[in-house]
């Protein structure tokens, strides 16, 4: 099944991700509750919505750890997300960084960004992988951009809280996907640390596609251009920051109590 | 290039264990024929037969602990059933040896051993075919704990069985072939076991030259496959099987197929185990189903952790050092000896997470 015999193809035009009617109940709580949402290719949207709303279960279906009970789910038009394994769809190109920086804490830095990367993932390959050139110079230019080329070699393990989610996101330069999910990137971070991954977010869109959950408003006013409410396991309105907030629906469920 | 430098400085520790267990081992390998043949038996350096079969057991302990410490130590893989690939091999070998006994056995069946005349069977089972054929055999040592391995890793590590629940299977599959290899109907001797053994490849087993035969031996295998082990931990694959070890989630999404990695890790862990098993058996003179003990699988854990896990060669050092010392006090206080080794864990985990190795060099990988 295509997408576009679901819906007319001019509303697919461009999407990178299409979700439609996605529910998921676990023990008859429903998580997501018929979710339709469509992402732009180069689009970066923002996801807000209480505890609970559903969001890390849409990231969860999209990136194949939870299979939906209904509803349809493409990426870059012709990949059925719902029949990929969580591997597959990493390969097809959806990268996902964590709430909680995982990165491999006993490996260096550099290993770290080194398995990240596009290559070969047979284990056959793994065990005759030779970092050529080309490759070594691409984990320099990311050490760089994430500002820990001098901490190249030490263990991801003894990196600061706000290192390690820049070495995530260097571990998602690596990946190079065309679907970034990003949650709460700047949970637990200083002030400094919150601009410092904003800027990186927005430039990492436009050549991809990021969609970011997060609580902290103030940080999603800082890159949004797009926001996406979800409440109850549904959306509950989208458009750009300023009719998002003045939304009286919005304002109810979850800008108006204080968070 | 700073990656280069740190790729030599990494290479260069490495390379620095590989010499000593290496050279230890070549050392060992020259030193002790010398001392168990040609030193005069009244000399101080003199090395008793038994000795040299102490030693050799030592080295088959040492290869198990390795296949351990490749699975656990690297990609986390706690099994706790590991004494099962190494008896499997064991009994591998040892039905090589029934079968060259021959016609010398207590009722000079020419092909039946005695415990079937025993039981009054009349042919050999199928599944005795071939083992009169060393090659065969040796294929055997390797095929069917590697098949075990793959059969069961691609079950549990496809359905995620992961942590406490993976060991908990792991004990109850040890448990399981320890109370199938007991009935006499399987025919691999019941109680007794598989013994009596007269000899390997046309050499009496029982001869000083033989036993030094088999410790060489058993050295050069330990030699290999710790090579074999260290080139594959160096690799990448190495590299994602430590990634998956401390995040397996995050290896998932960056497009790992974790479980692919964790099954050939494990099968070739059972298949070093298993041939850790084979070249047991013909030391001992003996294989019987004590070896599937869910204990005993617990047992050589302990000495991955002791000596300390996810480095390969103190994997090797503990287990030496461990069985000297349960020789040592089994002689001396027999019944103290499963205190002693509690004592030694806790101690261990406590004062060295590291294991002994860990004191010696504060960083490695």
């Amino acid at each position: 099944m295509s997408p576009e015999g679901v819906e007319g193809s001019d509303l697919l035009h461009g999407a990178i991700l299409y979700l439609d009617g996605i529910t998921v109940s676990f023990d008859g709580f429903r998580a997501l509750d018929g979710l339709s949402l469509t992402i732009d290719r180069g689009e970066l949207r923002c996801i807000i919505g209480a505890n609970g709303a559903g969001k890390s279960t849409m990231m969860d279906v999209v990136t194949g750890k939870t299979r939906p009970d209904a509803g349809v789910a493409f990426f870059d038009r012709h990949h059925d997300l719902l029949a990929m394994s969580e591997a597959d769809i990493a390969m097809a190109g959806i990268g996902r960084k964590f709430q909680k920086p995982t990165v491999f804490t006993n490996l260096t830095v550099r290993t770290n960004l080194e398995l990240a990367m596009r290559d070969d993932r047979s284990v056959w390959r793994s065990l005759r992988a030779r970092l050529d050139g080309e490759q070594r110079d691409r984990i320099e230019e990311t050490l760089e951009s994430i500002g820990l080329h001098l901490l190249a070699d030490a263990d991801a393990g003894t990196l600061s809280h706000g290192q390690k989610q820049w070495l995530e996101i260097g571990m998602l330069l690596m990946q190079d996907p065309k679907l970034l999910l990003v949650d709460e990137p700047v949970a637990g971070m200083t002030h400094q640390e919150t601009e410092r991954t904003a800027e990186l977010l927005v430039s990492l869109a436009g050549g991809r596609s990021v969609v970011v959950v997060e609580h902290d408003m103030e940080f999603v006013r800082s890159i949004a251009r797009r926001v996406t409410v979800l409440h109850e396991g549904r959306l509950l309105a989208e458009g750009d920051m300023e009719s998002v907030q003045n939304d009286p629906r919005v304002v109810e469920v979850y800008l108006g109590t204080p968070c | 290039m700073t990656s280069v430098a740190n790729r030599t400085v990494a290479s260069r520790l490495a390379g620095h264990h590989d010499l000593l267990v290496t050279g230890a081992l070549g050392i060992a390998v020259l030193v002790v024929p010398i001392l168990a043949l040609t030193v005069p038996e009244g000399s101080a350096l003199h090395l008793s037969t038994f000795s040299v079969t102490l030693l050799g057991k030592y080295l088959c302990f040492a290869l198990l602990a390795l296949a351990v410490d490749l699975v656990w130590g690297y990609c986390g893989i706690l099994s706790l059933g590991h004494g099962a690939f190494f008896a499997l091999g064991g009994y591998a070998m040892g039905m090589y040896l029934m079968r060259q006994i021959g016609d010398r056995g207590v009722y000079g069946n020419p092909i039946l051993p005695d415990f079937m005349v025993f039981l009054d069977w009349q042919e050999l089972p199928w599944y005795w075919w071939g083992f009169s054929s060393f090659p065969f055999s040796m294929a055997m040592v390797v095929a069917v704990p590697g098949l075990l391995a793959l059969v069961f890793g691609w079950f549990a590590f496809r359905s995620r069985v992961n942590g406490v629940y993976l060991s908990i299977i792991t004990q109850a599959l040890t448990y399981a072939l320890l109370l199938a290899f007991f009935r006499n109907e399987m025919g691999f001797g019941g109680n007794n076991g598989l013994t009596d053994f007269k000899e390997i490849l046309g050499f009496d087993l029982q001869a000083d030259a033989t036993r030094v035969g088999l410790f060489v031996t058993t050295a050069l295998v330990l030699i290999a496959s710790y090579t074999v082990t260290r080139g594959v931990v160096s690799s990448r694959f190495g590299r994602v099987l430590v990634a998956i070890r401390d995040a397996e989630d995050r290896m998932r999404f960056l497009g790992y197929r974790t479980e692919h990695y964790k099954l050939w890790a494990f099968v070739l862990s059972g298949v070093i185990a298993g041939v850790a098993g084979a070249l047991y058996v013909p030391q001992v003179g003996i294989i019987n189903p004590g070896e599937f003990a869910p204990l005993n699988s617990i047992e050589l854990v302990i000495w991955v952790a002791i000596g300390g896990r996810g480095t390969l060669h103190g994997a090797i050092v503990g287990a030496i050092l461990v069985n000297f010392a349960k020789t040592w006090f089994t002689g001396l206080l027999p019944e103290a000896w499963l205190f002693v080794l509690g004592a030694l864990f806790v101690m261990g985990t406590l004062f060295l997470p590291r294991g002994l190795v860990g004191l010696v060099s504060r960083r490695e990988r």
